[in-house]
């Protein structure tokens, strides 16, 4: 029997909610973590019981979990529980929450700068893990999304983080923070291809490396910024927000930009607008049903300054034709006096047939789906201020 | 024997309930106490102060003897009531919301 597990992410802890595969009674653990905010939970697809969350504070910095059984207990990976908490030769353990730029000689990466808001150039500074990613092949093998944007990899379960710092070489004095920060928060990896993956950030855009994170090179052709840059094709600086691929069209990608929804057929060599009849084309998360490549899910969000849905009605959008035709999908969902947001890492599809899909929102409620969205039921309703929602399912 | 208060949350990391008492050699700084604190508890390494400066993260403050002493060098003496025991160190969340 298969069962469903949701990893919540929210402003004030973590929380499990658990499902068999009917997906009609939950129930909810946690908080784990309690008054942390912890941006992002991901587990293992070679190992589902090997989960990976950022618990983070504005007090208190970041800090890197680890669950190995299926997050019933969780321990920072540098000092696992028992263990000394020192090396042998007596050096100190615990460098799992240690994120560092890399600044070596060897790899001749200076710490340059970046643009910031008033335009001026500002050093890296690391503040926090938006996203975690686990590797498709090895359990011990995670990316991370960070703030200020780059891209780090851990190969010892967490215990240890090195920066890919080629990526800061695409022009990385262009980049700039959007409101939430300068976040790298997407990271697709190529089930067909292990050595490429593609990021995104904002603002900054996408970029792709195809020799496993050495060089990178920016996938913004089609991309068109009028409001936000001086020059709407730039290179670089475009605000994406999330991208969705599915794993048998590696080279179909879906995005949800800060405006427009774009598709790319060519692994981001080029983009072209799909928003079609969208209400808005602005929006968070994008995602692509788990067995129909061409059918792909956003929650349109009025305006960049008006962060909740269009005329108070909470509405994920559905297209079958890969864009451009989307259909409102709102059985069980608020149609009045609706005004909470959806982040780009809260909706997630599970890969049951049919296809459960679930999104949660600043309002703290958890929706979920298992009827390819159809129809809706609120899992949670009261939970703090949901950052992110990823579905585990369980075989 | 240095008695050092940590906040909730670093207590739940360091898993320690109550104070933690520290054995500082030599003077007794805040460098020194959070050099003993981090070595005797690594998962604290980078909650309190940055990993790579030492600098003390913005939002963290350091109390002792009714003194807010956030703003000293970390390499000045702290008062004779906190490096003989008599008062602890407290290491605190700024009141900042949240």
């Amino acid at each position: 029997m298969s069962s469903i597990r949701l990893l919540v992410g929210t402003k004030k802890g973590a929380f499990i909610l658990t499902s068999d595969g009917a997906r009609k009674q939950w129930d909810v653990s946690g908080p784990h973590f309690a008054g942390w905010e912890m941006y992002h939970l991901k587990g293992s697809p070679v190992e589902p019981n090997r989960i990976y969350a950022s618990q983070t504070s504005s007090w208190f910095g970041q800090i890197i979990q680890r669950s190995d059984d299926g997050g019933k207990t969780w321990h920072q990976p540098g000092t696992p529980p028992g263990e000394p908490t020192t090396t042998p030769d007596g050096m100190p353990k615990g460098e799992s929450n240690k994120f560092v730029y890399d600044t070596s000689q060897e790899t001749g990466k200076p710490l340059t700068t970046h643009q910031h808001y008033d335009g001026t150039q500002r050093p890296w500074e690391f503040k926090r893990v938006w996203h975690l990613e686990p590797s498709l092949t090895d359990p011990n093998t995670v990316y991370a999304g960070i703030e200020d944007a780059a891209l780090f990899r851990s190969s010892d379960g967490g215990q240890t983080w090195q920066e890919l710092s080629g990526l800061r070489d695409v022009k990385g004095s262009l980049w700039q923070p959007g409101a939430g920060g300068m976040c790298l928060h997407t990271i697709v990896q190529d089930p067909t291809n292990p050595r490429r993956i593609y990021i995104a950030i904002s603002a900054a855009g996408t970029f792709r490396t195809d020799d496993g994170g050495m060089t990178w090179r920016a996938i913004n052709r089609g991309l068109k910024s009028k409001y936000e840059l001086p020059d709407p094709d730039a290179e670089v600086g475009h605000c994406v927000h999330r991208i969705a691929m599915h794993p048998t069209r590696p080279h179909v990608l879906f995005m949800q930009k800060h405006w427009d929804v774009m598709r790319s057929d060519d692994a981001g060599e080029s983009w072209h607008e799909i928003s079609g009849n969208l209400p808005t084309d602005f929006g968070f998360p994008i995602d692509v049903h788990a067995h129909e490549p061409e059918t792909v899910y956003v929650v349109p969000i009025k305006n960049d300054s008006e962060h909740f849905p269009p005329d108070g009605k909470l509405r994920v959008y559905r297209s079958r034709t890969g864009g451009n035709e989307w259909e409102a999908l709102t059985n069980g969902l608020p149609q009045r006096d609706c005004y909470v947001n959806v982040l780009r890492d809260a909706m997630t599809v599970d890969s049951l047939d049919p296809c459960g899909i679930y999104f949660g929102t600043s309002g703290g409620q958890v929706y979920g789906s298992a009827n390819a969205g159809d129809s809706w039921t609120p899992i949670v309703r009261d939970l703090p201020p949901v950052l992110s929602v990823e579905v585990q399912t369980l075989l | 024997m240095i008695r050092v208060v940590l906040p909730a949350h670093l207590r739940t990391l360091a898993r320690v309930d109550g104070e933690v008492r520290l054995d500082v050699k030599g003077e007794v700084t805040q460098h020194s106490v959070l050099d003993a604190l981090e070595a005797r508890y690594p998962m604290l390494q980078g909650t309190i102060r940055d990993y790579g400066t030492l600098k003390r993260r913005a939002f963290v403050r350091f109390f002792a003897c009714e003194q807010d002493l956030s703003h000293e060098s970390p390499d000045a003496l702290l008062p004779e009531a906190v490096a003989t025991g008599a008062e602890p160190f407290l290491i605190v969340g700024a009141m900042a919301g949240g």
